[in-house]
């Protein structure tokens, strides 16, 4: 009979409460408000803060939509309809509030966009959560694309084609406090992501958060020990919803504007990537894929082109191969990490990840190569790639970035069974050495 | 007015055949495996770019036959190599595996082909009208995609009941398990099945490229019709696949087709105007903007009331 | 005096074949009873119209002189009748301490809040802790449900069943495919947990039948053919003719 392990080694799992369990969790939160308090001044880069608030704004919305997916089971294809509304009835409001008609202070907006979202997510969702799995999902798809060609429609409410803008810097203000500068933003963001974060958490340790992970495991064993499947679902997707209108609030505020792409189907497909790459079965997995998603965006889209391709990649490699996300990938060293046997991985890792970059580098190049030929036109000769000159309409470079590809997956191919190896020897349980 | 309507049935009825046949492979991959092909839609357009590329250097004809198969290979290959392996994760995963398979193959065209739409022209010899009635024409090329979608419909029908290979697809339709326990390949007939229904979304490609515009984009546009189709007529049916995409087809031609105002509507059945300023927006609504939400207006009132769709057995 | 569960005259058809020709049972309250036939008797049909699962073609079904015909499996449920499942029926992903937990819930009232935090509940808490306690999954409860072995899964299936403290206990076929020592242990907790419970249960353990039971009912094609005492079925000719075979003590 084994000894079950601690509970102080799992800060965010279910059982008794033990005190030095819930100080852990306490103290998990509060470095993260001082870790979002700090960043500012850390990151001093001109692109730091606009990344950074768009990021809080994407974590919102990914914790959010793993409301429905991680927690409850529901895969939404049209999750962005909520954070969009709330992002219009939160920018509405703004201006309601910038003409003096109502004392909203920006601070509150969020709180607006909130209130939207639940409100839109109980109406759609009376009959949208009817039923689970593939009819939810196709369900949520025609109510995003019944709200996309009503966006045409109610010209009023979502300004047409040029959307909705408002002006942060008209609102009354509140203790004195204006938001036009981005880092006050910031500061805004990062409350109400903390505030939104530690409040989505709260709910998934309450009755009706966890018959929602009961309900996603068995619905059917769910009803026969009292409870309502269509109920729990509702209630989930109402919360989803609030929350997903306070994330659609903050971008009112940080944007100053809303379209009606911001409800759109890319827009829930770009929630879905994060979310899934970032890992839907652990509570940081979305936090984690809101942060990478966002910082490839911005980053990649300066260099290339074709980064939603990157990322459609990288979304069908944690789909076919690391289901569990990045989130899942670092849980799984933490029986390595409690024996003390991390290190040791650090030489296969590197070794891995150096021929994996090999390779990568490779197929990249190649891909840059095809792109340039197809889009560019016929007078220019070269591209910059990888901080060299390339001429892609010669033969050199396509050998030497096959090469590279070649070479970097067959070294592959004999160090991942090593790195393999030494993960499954780190992670056995036992005394450390 | 006749003109109208005559035209719009006649092109309702094309662009209805056409969704059927997206359709019917859909309809066959979910009733068999129980998976929404999110990126069948995509094969529909891999159809299109294989064709335009092929056409260049074999002709049209040629590149007829050949750009279905390689879109079926294709299909199969992605049935084998990656949906396969996600199978066993249950159906929300594998919903989310052929989004990211859509979302690969609508970026990969980008990619190859570019973003501007590409210049996939009718052959000349279908270039030409084919009659003339009410003062319009009806041009050739409409006909034979007409043609084609029906010969494909007698085709599947053929196969599937009266080839004993047909008669292992319908059963395994229902019944995988005890098909594989009388010792038919089960997963190589899935295999056959995606790649087939792949082959099919590419033929539609094909055909309709050069008339519904060759662009990364077409996917995005058709797919979600395509859904509709599929769920209101029943997922596993063909029938209901068939009767949907007429339907639908029909109706939203109609409706693009008449300019006409939801206000005028509304008067013509008695129903007064000058409504407040917050319904406007609705009382000026042509019906013509209003054609793109009914699609989905049905779906989702089909699935709410009957979630089987109209001629299916199988629910989701 | 009420029975605790009664059917009327339940037939049940799918499509055009009848499984459920015409059941009435009155099953009092406080009596541990068995239902037994043989093989596609329609038992767990009967156990599927009873909990809900599936709508009745037509008859009465009444739980403490309340008709529950056509309810949800939840309204049944919160009613105070609960059952468990011939195939293992957990929640796989959730730990075993989850699984029960899950199971107090609505009993203790907590319904759909969202403003309590299960962990600070102490009767949540507490009733868990007891319900492990009799399980024998003490030491288990931070497992997956999924990984626990057969026997454990079984345990922990009659676990959820009675953890929310239903009144009337609907087990289907607890000690399949276990072995001696384990059918034992799980008798000696059907025994522990129904005490002061009425229990209706589907078997085809002859010797979990004969020493629980106070009476036992023989379902055969969707009829009722006896409902008695043991030792009366023991003797009951039709009984041994459709279901016990060559009666004891004949050559």
């Amino acid at each position: 009979m084994s000894t079950p392990a601690p509970a102080t080694t799992r800060p965010l799992a279910a059982g008794r409460a033990v005190p030095t369990d819930r100080r852990r969790l306490y103290g998990l939160w509060i470095a993260a408000a001082v870790v979002l308090l700090a960043l500012p001044h850390v990151i001093r880069t001109p692109v730091g803060v606009p990344i950074m608030n768009q990021m809080g704004i994407a974590i919102v919305f990914a914790l959010s939509y793993n409301m429905l997916l991680g927690q409850a089971g529901m895969l939404s294809f049209g999750h962005a309809v909520y954070f969009g509304l709330g992002g219009f009835i939160a920018a509405h409001v703004l201006n309601l509030a910038g003409r003096g008609s109502l004392y909203v202070p920006v601070p509150l907006v969020p709180l607006v966009g909130g209130l939207g979202g639940l409100l839109a997510a109980a109406v759609l969702g009376s009959f949208s959560t009817a039923r689970a799995g593939t009819v939810f999902a196709m369900i949520s798809l025609g109510v995003a694309e019944l709200m996309a060609a009503s966006s045409l429609i109610f010209d009023r409410f979502f300004g047409g084609e040029e959307g909705i803008t408002t002006n942060r810097a008209k609102a009354p203000l509140l203790f004195g406090l204006s938001f036009t500068k981005d880092r006050e933003v910031y500061y805004l963001i990062a409350f109400w992501v903390l505030v939104a974060a530690a409040a989505m958490y709260a709910f998934s340790r309450t009755p009706v958060g966890r018959m929602a992970n009961a309900v996603r495991d068995n619905p059917e064993r769910a009803e026969f020990v009292g409870y309502s499947q269509r109920r729990v679902r509702f209630v989930s997707f109402c919360a989803a919803g609030l929350f997903a209108g306070v994330g659609g609030g903050l971008f009112a505020i940080n944007y100053e504007i809303l379209t009606a792409e911001n409800m759109g189907l890319n827009a829930s497909g770009a929630v879905l990537l994060m979310t899934y790459i970032g890992g839907i079965g652990y509570f940081v997995g979305p936090i984690m894929g809101a942060v990478v998603f966002t910082f490839l965006q911005s980053m990649l889209s300066d260099y290339t082109g074709i980064w939603l391709l990157y990322l459609g990649i990288l979304f069908l490699a944690t789909v076919l191969f690391v289901p569990t996300g990045l989130a899942g990938v670092l849980m799984l060293h933490a029986p390595a990490w409690r024996a003390r046997r991390l290190p040791r991985l650090f030489g296969p890792y590197l070794l891995a990840a150096g021929l994996a970059l090999v390779a990568a580098v490779g197929i990249v190049g190649l891909m840059e190569m095809v792109h340039f030929i197809a889009s560019a036109d016929a007078s220019r000769g070269a591209k910059r790639l990888f901080w060299v000159s390339v001429a892609p309409r010669t033969v050199t470079p396509w050998l030497v970035f096959a090469a590279l590809a070649a070479a970097g997956g067959l070294g592959l191919r004999w160090a991942a069974p090593r790195a393999a190896a030494a993960f499954v020897e780190a992670s056995r349980p036992g005394p450390g050495r | 007015m006749l003109q109208i309507a005559f035209f719009s049935v006649l092109n309702g009825l094309v662009y209805g055949m056409l969704l059927f046949m997206l359709a019917s492979g859909l309809t066959l991959i979910f009733g068999m495996m129980g998976v929404l092909n999110f990126a069948h839609a995509g094969f529909y357009m891999l159809g299109a770019y294989f064709a335009f590329t092929l056409g260049l250097s074999i002709g049209f004809w040629p590149a007829l036959v050949l750009a279905p198969l390689l879109v079926g290979v294709a299909g199969a290959l992605v049935e084998r190599y990656g949906l396969r392996r996600v199978h066993r994760f249950g159906h929300v995963a594998e919903l989310i595996f052929t989004f990211g398979v859509a979302l690969l193959i609508d970026e990969a065209v980008a990619l190859v082909w570019g973003r501007p739409a590409r210049g996939y022209q009718i052959p000349a010899v279908l270039d030409v009208p084919l009659f003339r009635v009410f003062g319009a024409s009806f041009p050739a090329y409409k006909a034979f995609m007409l043609l084609v979608a029906v010969a494909i419909f007698v085709f599947i029908f053929l196969i599937l009941t009266r080839t004993r290979a047909g008669l292992i697809i319908q059963a395994s339709l229902t019944h995988p398990g005890m098909v594989a326990m009388l010792g038919h390949n089960v997963p190589r007939v899935f295999m056959v099945v995606f790649g087939i229904g792949s082959a099919l979304a590419g033929l539609a490609g094909v055909i309709a490229g050069p008339v519904l515009g060759t662009f990364p984009g077409m996917a995005q546009v058709l797919g979600s019709i395509v859904f509709v189709v599929v769920v209101i007529g029943g997922l596993g049916s063909l029938t209901g696949a068939f009767v949907a995409s007429l339907l639908i087809g029909i109706v939203q031609t109609f409706a693009v087709a008449l300019d006409v105002s939801v206000g005028q509507v509304l008067m013509a059945v008695g129903v007064p105007a000058g409504a407040s300023a917050a319904l406007h927006d609705i009382w000026k609504v042509t019906v013509a903007q209003v054609a793109p939400i009914m699609p989905f207006l049905l779906l989702i009132i089909v699935l709410m009331v009957r979630p089987t769709g109209l001629f299916g057995t199988r629910e989701t | 005096m009420t029975p605790a569960l009664e059917l009327e005259n339940v037939h049940k058809a799918f499509g055009p074949t009848p499984i459920i020709r015409g059941v009435s049972l009155a099953i009092e309250a406080g009596t541990r009873q068995a239902l037994i036939g043989p093989n596609g008797a329609g038992k767990s049909t009967l156990f599927n119209l009873v909990t809900g699962k599936y709508p009745v073609s037509s008859g009465r079904i009444r739980l403490n002189g309340e008709d529950i015909t056509g309810q949800r499996p939840y309204e049944i449920n919160r009613r105070g009748l609960s059952r468990s499942f011939q195939v293992t029926n957990i929640f796989p992903w959730l730990t075993v301490f989850e699984n029960v937990r899950c199971s107090v819930l609505w009993a203790l009232g907590y319904r759909y809040s969202f403003w309590h935090r299960v962990s600070r509940a102490r009767d949540v808490q507490e009733r868990t802790e007891t319900v492990l306690e009799q399980l024998n999954l003490t030491a288990r409860r931070h497992v997956p449900a999924g990984v626990l072995s057969y026997a454990e899964q079984r345990a922990l299936e009659i676990g959820i069943t009675i953890a929310g403290g239903a009144d009337v206990v609907l087990l289907d076929e607890p000690t399949s495919g276990m072995s001696r020592s384990e059918t034992e242990h799980v008798v000696q907790l059907i025994r522990e947990v129904t005490a002061g419970k009425t229990l209706l249960m589907v078997e085809h353990d002859m010797g979990v039948v004969f020493g629980l039971a106070d009476r036992i009912a023989v379902l055969v094609y969707g009829e009722v053919i006896a409902h008695d005492t043991p030792e009366r079925i023991r003797a009951n000719a039709a009984v041994q003719e459709a279901y016990l075979g060559v009666p004891q003590g004949a050559a």
